[in-house]
């Protein structure tokens, strides 16, 4: 395994970090306005402000991570994709900014008002959307080098079927992605009216979410025939997926084992994410950018790595306590426990 | 829009940026480190009041820690929009300690999300110390390697560079530049004398308007003693970081005393005007300026005349040097008077216009912080990397930065107002008196 390798891996797992904790987070959001819409709140709200108030933090710093360690490993990328990334980022981060900021200011500080639910739900899904604008410019075809620099052809990527795809099954998954966790989590938290609003969600979201992603495999396949060989290669890993996203459905519609199903979800997409990402070597940006001509020097590499290593020993076990003290802290999920500061 | 129009508008953005995010970086370094002594000292004296100070600060810690995060979040991804060309150069050599100021951070968000939602819940006040330990390190080191990347800015080390190619690279060696160790102690340093004054100030605003509770006026007396020691740090530091402009940066320690002959025992010149190249009005200490470089009064020190006219800084980086200096003595001075007069039992330092004095000494403070930054980055204009990569040359080719800016511009005022408006009512809503008996109500088994 080459350090490249090693690189992209540890990358493309945070990543895969940020995409399950930022779903429930962003889905969490907008159930909590959809409900609130339709006067329904009183099911939702306690859940999901109890499973996200100690966590909403953590979530950013995946995301912030996973940045800085791409720019860390493939410093190349910052020129490329921080040229072109100039309007869709800077739109993410505002958007991102000011739900995390009124995330804080509602929860903390006390500011209620039905229409920061509202605001909050609706950037929950416009943060994907713009966020997943960077997929959709991998696969090349958006970008154009002039002798003045690069520039990002808005106009090609708007009217391209691809990237309405790719934003299309963001939003599928985020809210699938949620409902079934929070599904669980109302469940462990004895909570029946939550659970079964939630577990119904689930099952909606499911099937748009399996179809547009089944949907992006054939666009691909006239948009980057290169890319498209490739995925067909490893069939087998989204023979998988699809396996294990046939049991999440299965259980969560026989009332059965919430956990196990959520644990069958993250495999699903596990597997998914990762062949997408096989699939894309040794592109970060076909046809510019490899994985070999962007990296990093050797020194440096090593150094990020050690860093990264010592800093999993920290963050693994600061974690877990995290989780063992919310998450499975069966008082603190029921809401019999306010020790909030 | 031309190239340069993006790298003005560039500029602008990042420093409006900065300048945001500052506000609440310096609060996010140094308040955990007060509520970690006080819950410290509730402890050790057995008192009620500092526990519930610690409870209190860490309430209104948490919406700053909002902002901070995401204005955070900003100009991290900023750098790579922002500035590609430099990010594409620099992130060879600097991106560990960019890489580890992410752990930091994450570090201090599990932990305070844990400190937060786990009050009351350990019968042992020991634990929640135990929790917060974590909170005050990761702050506190997320400053220290970010600062470090700005440091490298500043003497970029730790490789060679070989016909415009970085060879030899060295991150360890690059972390730890000769501009690292004064950089990094006075950014914490300041951060926590900030810190200790903006608490300081919220104590004598509550004494002045009439609540007269002993629990204020032990906030404010442990303020005050923090703040003074670590104003006093700051200035020695400051005089080391002198020390270091003199042999590393000379041209921004010239700019900032518009020292422009090349002389023997240079004065040091306090305020003033410049006019055509004259400089009027000013107050001139002789032979300070070679003291604060050299420490020897008849040491040499090199003027602005020296250097290439296209290699120096602008000159009004005179006017941001005296402004944080200045605010620094003065509240080195002010609450020094105040924790002699508390020992000594002075009256005045009760008296309503010494606490006016106290109530401004805080956002003084912070406006010092940004009078020190922008005196740090435009004396190394016009290098972005001095010596090795001009500020022109990095900026993005991008033709939309101005939008962007007005786009990020609108973000920052709705946060500065939300903020604000969501920190005065959390406390005027629940003032202490009201909490402290609720507590007590809770302590004899009421109902609350």
């Amino acid at each position: 395994m080459t350090l490249e390798i090693i690189g992209i891996s540890v990358l493309w797992l945070f990543l895969f970090g940020y995409v399950i904790v930022a779903s429930i987070d962003f889905g969490a959001g907008f159930f909590n306005a959809y409900s609130l819409f339709r006067g329904k709140q009183h099911i939702l709200t306690g859940i999901i402000q109890r499973y996200l108030s100690p966590v909403w933090e953590v979530t950013n710093v995946f995301l912030v991570f996973f940045f800085v360690g791409i720019v860390g490993f493939f410093p190349k990328t910052a020129y490329y994709y921080g040229t072109i990334l100039l309007v869709p980022a800077s739109i993410g981060v505002v958007l991102l900014a000011i739900r995390g900021a009124y995330y804080a200011f509602t929860n903390y500080g006390g500011l209620k008002h039905k229409r920061y639910t509202y605001l909050y739900g609706l950037t929950g899904l416009f943060i994907p959307a713009s966020l997943s604008i960077v997929l959709t410019i991998s696969e090349g075809g958006f970008v154009e080098e002039t002798a003045s620099g690069i520039e990002l052809d808005y106009w090609a990527l708007f009217t391209s079927p691809l990237t309405w795809s790719i934003v299309i099954l963001s939003l599928t998954a985020v809210l699938y992605i949620s409902a079934v966790f929070l599904t669980w989590y109302a469940n462990k938290a004895q909570d029946e009216p939550a659970t079964e609003l939630l577990r119904k969600y689930a099952l909606i979201w499911s099937v748009p979410a399996i179809v547009t992603a089944t949907g992006i495999i054939v666009e691909l396949r006239g948009h980057n025939p290169e890319h498209y060989s490739r995925l067909v290669d490893l069939w087998w890993l989204f023979a998988i997926s699809f396996i294990l996203f046939v049991g999440t459905v299965y259980l969560i519609g026989k009332r059965k084992a919430y956990g196990v199903a959520f644990g069958l979800l993250t495999g699903q997409f596990f597997i998914a994410f990762f062949a997408y990402g096989i699939s894309h070597y040794p592109y970060l940006l076909y046809p510019f950018l490899s994985i070999y001509d962007s990296f990093t020097n050797e020194a440096m590499a090593i150094a990020l790595i050690i860093a990264f290593i010592a800093g999993l020993g920290l963050l693994l076990p600061s974690l877990y306590l995290l989780l063992r003290l919310f998450l499975f802290n069966k008082d603190y999920v029921q809401g019999k426990r306010n020790d909030h500061a | 829009m031309g190239n340069e129009e993006s790298v003005f508008f560039s500029r602008v953005l990042t420093e409006l940026t900065l300048s945001f995010h500052i506000i609440y970086a310096t609060i996010g370094v140094g308040i955990p480190l007060m509520i970690m002594i006080a819950q410290w000292l509730g402890i050790k004296k057995q008192d009620e009041h500092y526990i519930l100070l610690a409870r209190r600060w860490t309430r209104g810690f948490v919406i700053t820690v909002a902002v901070g995060v995401v204005t955070g979040t900003a100009i991290g991804l900023q750098l790579s929009l922002l500035w590609p060309n430099f990010m594409e150069l620099a992130g060879n050599v600097i991106a560990l300690p960019l890489f580890m100021e992410t752990f930091a951070f994450f570090f201090e968000a599990i932990f305070l999300g844990i400190y937060l939602y786990t009050w009351d819940r350990f019968e042992n006040q020991k634990k929640h110390l135990l929790l917060l330990i974590p909170v005050a390190v990761g702050a506190s080191f997320s400053a220290v390697f970010i600062t470090m990347v700005n440091a490298f800015m500043n003497a970029p080390q730790g490789f060679d560079l070989v016909n415009g190619q970085l060879v030899n690279i060295n991150p360890v060696l690059a972390m730890f530049n000769p501009a690292m160790p004064t950089k990094v102690a006075h950014v914490l340093a300041t951060a926590y004398m900030t810190s200790a004054f903006l608490l300081a100030s919220i104590g004598a605003f509550r004494l002045l308007k009439g609540s007269n509770h002993i629990y204020h006026k032990k906030a404010l007396f442990l303020t005050m003693k923090i703040g003074l020691i670590f104003s006093i740090a700051a200035a020695v530091i400051g005089d080391f970081s002198g020390k270091y402009l003199a042999e590393y940066q000379p041209e921004k320690l010239a700019a900032a005393e518009w020292h422009f002959e090349t002389h023997e025992g240079a004065p040091l010149m306090l305020y003033g005007v410049l006019d055509d190249g004259e400089v009027k009005y000013a107050l001139e200490i002789p032979y300070a300026l070679s003291i604060l470089a050299h420490s020897d009064p008849n040491a040499e020190v090199i003027g602005l005349n020296e250097f290439p006219e296209d290699e120096i800084p602008p000159l009004y980086i005179h006017y941001l040097f005296d402004g944080m200096v200045t605010i620094g003595m003065w509240m080195m001075a002010l609450s020094l008077v105040y924790v002699v007069g508390v020992w000594m039992k002075w009256g005045f330092i009760r008296a309503r216009w010494y606490r006016w004095l106290i109530v401004f000494g805080g956002p003084l403070s912070m406006l010092a912080i940004e009078l020190g930054w922008w005196f740090a980055e435009v004396g190394r204009q016009p290098w972005i990397l001095r010596g090795i990569m001009k500020v022109e040359d990095a900026a993005t080719t991008s033709g939309q930065v101005d939008l962007m800016l007005l786009l990020f511009a609108g973000l920052y005022l709705i946060l500065a107002i939300g903020s604000t408006v969501v920190l005065t009512r959390m406390f005027r809503k629940n003032p202490v008196e009201q909490e402290l008996e609720d507590r007590e109500l809770e302590k004899e088994g009421g109902f609350r």
